[in-house]
């Protein structure tokens, strides 16, 4: 068997929700111990280094509004390769990741914005401003409502699917305009220090706290991404034997 | 005027609280799941892809 074939079957027999299951619970605890020890590595990394000469000690702000920020993005990219799995190859997974993905999102965005607020009010002097960056997250906030609220408005998750995958590609545009927004446009946000082509451009005390830091927020998504897809898993099966059940006892009161 | 730490501390705090939150639903959720999974077993409705006995499949 050739090894693009091999990997194709390793992957389609992810696609069975059995074999999710009992790869989540083999997976799950060893990820959680992970996330808990790059986390402690990274929050004593975030005390113990210096603060800046210009910001001091509200530097350490970054260290969790920029991880929540790409955590923000990289969710919503999740979402929209689950949305292409639903209406591309069908995956019976796909739309179980996205709704699960959906939830974990918004939290992160919720808290990129509120770091961010609290980042503003002592270095900008305001909490908010209307800047492209700051406006481009907020819309993304409320995308993720707006997909959990449609998630929840309809029961049966096959006809929720397709609907909601439609409306997370579409909205993927916003992805670009956030991480874009501060080079297109003049705002009051800083351009990207950490992500650019030329290198970082931010001084290595600063960037090993928020590189450890962002890849525990990662580490953390991907436990929490995993534990929700059981749920929804769970959460399907139960709504399917409650249907079975109520099935069974229909049949059972028309034949006496 | 806060002080600069006061707005680490809070920043600190709002996403510790978050996480934690995050982290409460997904546990607390999963526990409800498993419960009612179990509700149903023991109620004797099971998947029919879990070895249902012969003459009850459609």
């Amino acid at each position: 068997m050739s090894e693009s074939s091999l990997a194709i079957r390793k992957f389609s027999d992810l696609a069975n929700p059995t074999r999710f299951l009992a790869l989540a619970d083999r997976v799950l605890p060893w990820l959680a111990a992970l996330t808990l020890l790059v986390f402690a590595v990274g929050l004593w990394l975030s005390f113990a280094t210096e603060g800046d000469y210009q910001q001091g000690e509200t530097v350490r702000i970054m260290y969790v509004h920029v991880p929540s920020a790409w955590l923000s993005m990289m969710c919503y990219t999740v979402m929209a390769i689950s949305a292409l799995g639903t209406l591309v190859w069908r995956h019976p997974l796909a739309d179980v990741s996205a709704r699960a993905a959906a939830p974990i999102g918004a939290c992160f965005t919720f808290l990129a914005l509120v770091t961010g607020s609290l980042w503003g009010k002592p270095m900008w002097g305001t909490w908010w401003v209307w800047d492209a960056r700051l406006t481009s997250v907020f819309v993304l906030f409320l995308m993720y409502l707006g997909l959990i609220a449609l998630n929840r408005a309809m029961d049966d998750p096959s006809r929720s699917a397709r609907v909601s995958a439609v409306l997370i590609l579409v909205g993927f545009v916003n992805i670009p305009i956030i991480k874009f927004s501060v080079e297109w446009w003049n705002t009051l946000h800083q351009p990207a220090s950490v992500i650019r082509l030329d290198g970082p451009t931010i001084d290595p005390e600063f960037l090993r706290p928020l590189i450890v830091m962002a890849i525990a927020f990662t580490l953390l998504f991907f436990t929490l991404h995993i534990a929700a897809m059981r749920n929804e898993i769970w959460r399907r099966r139960v709504a399917s034997l409650r249907r079975q059940a109520a099935r069974n006892a229909g049949r059972e009161q028309l034949s006496p | 005027m806060m002080s600069h730490a006061a707005y680490v501390i809070a920043s600190y705090a709002v996403a510790a609280a978050t996480v934690a939150g995050l982290i409460l639903w997904v546990l607390t959720d999963g526990r409800a799941r498993r419960r009612e999974l179990q509700q149903l077993e023991a109620a004797g409705i099971r998947r029919r892809s879990a070895a249902a006995p012969a003459g009850e499949r459609e």
